[in-house]
């Protein structure tokens, strides 16, 4: 980064240019001048190249450009620019967007290249990008560059960018079963996940309390299983919304269908699914885990995740397998008979891997995918090498460095999210917490470090619903999301203070419910409606 | 991947298979928290037959009993009955079909009556009657209080009683109740310096208060960071001392606040804290504060500057202002260093105003004006600083266990209801001393943005620990009603956060 003439380099940038760099997260390189140029929403446009392999008609970038002129300029439509001579030469009137390989209607995958290039110099404002995903994140970067003097003009500083990420996979995780979350409440973190350039949305969406996922095989599920079959489910409709609106942001859905724990809300919908408890040599009333040892249960299996692999099309599906309680299966006689056939002894970890070799079998056989939760490794699953196994106890059974050292010494992928469990709230600046994490802090070769695929910040809906769910994740979420994109190097707190504050106001700006950091305000407050 | 078995209280869970469990036996396979009556806080004496009554829009509205002491011309009443009105009726899904029922099983009407001089047009105070009596019986309900406050209590509580039955009726039991409030003081504190809240929010949270039984608005509403008010008489202050010119209360909006709170029986308390927490201050008003020397650079500036005689006649007039802005008899003063106090307590005696301090005043021994009122907030031994000073003669206000900012992870709310204010030593004539309690919501972290759902439903907890019996404690009840309580405000427009899992009843997918 050799700065000459009007150039600044990183940090100086921060001081000196102040407004023009507060961008989030923070770009792999950065050179920018405080020279800078006007932008009018009267005159302003977003323009393919002509050698661009996305055109007019691309809808992923056509419709990214209207948001951003959105967001840049309100939605209020402007006349065009008054005809009263030339454009003033400081001016900037387009974005030229180049994208160099096709892909418009495809869906973003954990290998989407999602690098570009910006330039805004006395020539012009340049992006380029080998794909649509990369042109998206270098359209945010450009909404984040423009600023406003307090008369409302809008300006852009000279500057180059050149930018990538660190991780490929920058997830953020809702829960929509503790809490039932509206469809506006998810569309809505899409578009803020975009502002923080994750890209994948890990929905976990069913778990004991609540079946809200209507499945056309067995519609019984969220009829008898969700809190109310009227209101409190997602269509058909609205999953194909949501995984197309994330599209559009170049976002990944990660559905998450958790067995054979956490399964109590499939029990009304499915009978024989579930385990029955016994308390003595009587049935006890209550339901376990999934039954492991009947055959109908692999036969729903089959079905259900036959659909679920159709109506999602991530080649990955989260399959859970966390915290399986072992003592309804250790109550129930047939359980024990099978265990017995079986010769698993009294080690209910070989049934539970049992059950998972099963389910994962059938899951593979679909062409598909998976991410489990840590347990399945810990307990000895023996699961496909490609298999993504993600990390979310912090101590035990060890500390989640250590356990990422476990996984990707073994040689599988791994994915982070102990120290990001963003429902855990405390008093006072958290987020500094999870911003100084670092995912590859941990013994092991570069071909180990290779294996971390990134991470993801989770929001468990116990105390979360639609009334507290959006403060409660922005901004803080954003730290984990400069974590896994920026550059390891950028860990500096207060430049990171100065710029979260800053996006944060930019956030409430853009009609985002986030909260504060610490004492202060922002030029446009959060009016409540 | 939830954290089970890494630290969530152990207790809730129970509670929610037991809530479950109730729920189920009285109303079949779905648990949902938005059926059957659940009062909040909880009144005094309730008696409730099993017999319903059926409401409907169309043919039921409230008015005045012809004794009553006020009369269509209060405003105050007339505007609480459309308030109500639109609660009761107007959030829930309409279920047309014109149903008809039999004159003796339909409430038709509630009957108003205020029974001593109504106090309609004044501000509500410390010694304002809040209590009331509710007979529900059809076809004609009354309500009965000795002034307009107790009016609005009853009305509240009413509202409450009301519930949807299945099949998606207006029900209510027939019931007695009669009810009065445990405290006088009942009050949350918001802070307006750290982070600049909006009027908007500033208006729902009167409306939640009132759904709350809630009675006193501490305005905690300059400090350090920043001066927001503004004042007629030193306008720089606020010029100069705000965020900007948009983060200003104007006069008028001022009085739109203390108008508001007013017509839901609330008080409003500033705090105008001195000589510390005035770094906002001394923008817009030269010499104010203290220069420092020594190592400190050159221009900055500590505490107000108590060795000026400019200093007491700019804080004079300034005091002046504030009584004639705030009509509550009480100010609250802050609270920190001694000299300067028994000066300031001078002041606030010549403009017929009290003085509500901070508990420092009072440890370091400044020699406080009978009737003086000291707010307790230090954590430690709070038990014991209450008895010291209402040993030594003085009003308590506690807000020791209840600083709502200070958030945790799962549900505190039952760390703050399981509060008991009189559990100190001391004889009945100190007890008699607290006058009450506030829940404190200070705003180094919290603004407009996340202020509704972090103050409710746990500022509830607060609510009814401070209006109910201290019997009232039993934390299964409590639960199942503050679940429903809590989705009662959602459907009345509060955004207040869960409890715990599960879902609110109102078909809007909230």
């Amino acid at each position: 980064m050799a700065g000459s003439g009007l150039w600044f380099s990183l940090l100086l940038a921060a001081a000196f240019a102040g407004r023009a760099v507060a961008l989030w997260p923070w770009p792999q390189s950065i050179r920018t001048s405080n020279w800078f140029y006007t932008i009018s929403p009267h005159s302003f446009q977003f323009k393919y190249h002509a050698s661009s392999a996305a055109q007019p008609g691309c809808s992923v970038l056509d419709e990214a450009f209207q948001r951003y002129r959105g967001v840049l300029f309100g939605s209020e439509v402007w006349p065009g620019p008054a005809r009263t001579g030339k454009q003033p030469m400081s001016e900037k009137t387009s974005l030229i967007v180049l994208v160099v390989t096709p892909g418009c209607e495809e869906l973003p995958s954990l290998e989407s290249v999602e690098n570009y290039t910006l330039t805004v110099s006395d020539e012009q404002c340049f992006l380029l990008s080998a794909t649509v995903w990369g042109a998206l994140r270098g359209l945010e970067t450009f909404s984040q560059l423009v600023w406003r003097s307090p008369e409302g003009t809008l300006f852009i500083n000279k500057t180059e960018i050149e930018d990538f990420p660190r991780f490929p996979h920058r997830g953020l995780l809702l829960d929509t079963s503790r809490h039932y979350l509206p469809l506006p409440s998810i569309l809505d973190t899409l578009d803020v996940m975009a502002y923080n350039k994750f890209n994948v949305f890990h929905w976990h969406l069913v778990d004991d309390p609540s079946f809200p996922y209507e499945s056309f095989s067995f519609p019984e599920l969220s009829r008898k299983g969700s809190y109310d079959p009227a209101t409190h489910i997602y269509t058909a409709q609205d999953v194909k919304e949501v995984i197309e609106y994330a599209r559009l942001r170049g976002i990944r859905v990660l559905a998450e269908f958790d067995t054979p724990g956490h399964t109590l809300s499939w029990g009304p919908g499915v009978s024989g699914l579930l385990t029955p408890c016994y308390s003595g040599s009587q049935p006890s009333g209550t339901f376990g885990p999934v039954n492991p040892i009947l055959n109908s249960t692999y036969e729903f299996m089959s079905s259900f995740f036959l659909e679920v692999s159709s109506v999602f099309p991530d080649f990955y599906l989260h399959l859970g397998g966390d915290e399986v309680d072992f003592t309804c299966w250790k109550s129930n006689p047939d359980i024990q008979a099978f265990m017995k056939k079986k010769g698993f002894g009294d080690d209910f970890k070989q049934l539970e891997s049992y059950y998972i070799q099963t389910l994962l079998n059938i899951v593979s056989a679909l062409g598909k995918g998976y991410v489990v939760w840590q347990e399945v490794f810990d307990n000895k699953v023996k699961v496909r090498p490609d298999t993504i196994i993600q990390v979310w106890r912090e101590e035990l059974p060890v500390n989640y460095l250590k356990e990422m050292a476990l996984i990707t010494s073994a040689g599988f992928r791994a994915l982070l999210s102990a120290p990001w469990y963003l429902n855990r709230i405390t008093y006072g600046q958290d987020w500094k917490v999870y911003y100084l994490v670092d995912p590859l802090e941990f013994e092991g070769s570069a071909e180990q470090k290779a294996l971390v695929i990134g991470g993801e910040a989770c929001m468990w809906g116990e105390y979360v619903d639609t009334t507290n769910l959006v403060p409660r994740l922005w901004p803080r979420a954003g730290a984990v999301a400069e974590r896994l994109w920026s550059n390891k190097g950028v860990t500096d707190l207060d430049f990171a203070f100065k710029r979260l504050s800053h996006f944060r106001c930019e956030l409430l700006r853009r009609g985002v419910q986030a909260q504060p950091l610490s004492v202060g305000y922002c030029e446009q407050e959060f009016e409540q409606t | 991947m939830e954290l089970r078995g890494l630290g969530r209280p152990r207790l809730p869970r129970l509670l929610v298979a037991l809530v479950a469990l109730a729920l189920l036996a009285e109303q079949g396979p779905r648990v949902s928290a938005a059926r059957g009556p659940a009062l909040w806080p909880m009144p005094l004496s309730v008696q409730m037959s099993p017999r319903l009554l059926r409401l409907s829009p169309d043919n039921f509205y409230f008015s005045h009993d012809p004794s009553s002491k006020a009369g269509p011309s209060c405003s105050l009443l007339q505007e609480a009955f459309r308030r109500y009105f639109n609660y009761i009726f107007g959030f829930y899904k309409w279920h047309h079909g014109s149903a008809k029922f039999h004159t003796e099983t339909e409430l038709q009407q509630l009957l108003v009556s205020v029974v001593l001089d109504s106090e309609c047009d004044t501000f509500p105070n410390i010694s304002s009657d809040e209590s009331y009596t509710l007979l529900v019986k059809g076809p004609v309900s009354f309500l009965k209080a000795n002034r307009v406050w107790g009016v609005l209590r009853g009305l509240e509580t009413f509202s409450q009683l009301i519930y949807q039955d299945p099949y998606g009726a207006f029900t209510i039991n027939e019931s007695t109740i009669s009810d009065s409030p445990r405290f006088p003081h009942r009050g949350i504190l918001i802070d307006t310096a750290r982070h600049y809240l909006p009027v908007k929010s500033i208006l729902k949270t009167l409306d939640a208060m009132a759904f709350n039984k809630f009675n006193v608005l501490h305005w905690h509403i300059v400090d350090d960071q920043s001066f927001p008010f503004q004042s007629i008489t030193f306008p720089e202050l606020s010029n100069k001392g705000s965020y900007s010119l948009s983060h200003v209360y104007t006069p008028n909006d001022v009085r739109m606040v203390i108008e508001y709170a007013r017509l839901r029986g609330i008080r409003v308390i500033p705090e105008f804290d001195t000589p510390g927490h005035t770094q906002s201050w001394g923008k817009g008003q030269k010499d104010l504060l203290t220069p420092c020397y020594n190592k400190q650079p050159p221009g900055t500036f500590g505490p107000v500057n108590p060795i000026l005689n400019t200093t007491y006649s700019f804080l004079s007039k300034f005091f002046k202002e504030i009584s004639m802005v705030f009509p509550d008899q009480f100010i609250h003063l802050g609270g920190d260093e001694v000299e300067f106090y028994c000066w300031l307590l001078d002041i606030i005696s010549t403009i017929k105003k009290r003085s509500i301090v901070w508990q420092e005043v009072f440890d370091d021994k400044v020699k406080l004006q009978q009737g003086t009122i000291v707010q307790v907030w230090k954590q430690e031994l709070y038990a014991h600083e209450q008895n010291v000073v209402t040993a030594a003669g003085f009003p308590v206000i506690l807000s020791a266990p209840w600083y709502l900012d200070w958030i945790s992870y799962g549900q505190d709310w039952i760390k703050y209801y399981s509060v008991e204010p009189l559990d100190f030593g001391g004889s009945q004539e100190q007890k008699q001393l607290v006058i009450g309690g506030e829940a404190c919501l200070w705003g180094e972290y919290v603004d407009a943005t996340n202020l509704t759902p972090r103050l409710w439903p746990r500022a509830s907890a607060v609510g009814e620990r401070l209006w109910s019996q201290k019997e009232i404690k039993n934390i299964d009840d409590a639960y199942k009603r503050l679940t429903i309580h809590r989705c009662r405000m959602v459907r009345r427009g509060i955004a207040a956060e869960p409890l715990f899992t599960g879902y609110c009843d109102h078909g809007d997918k909230m």
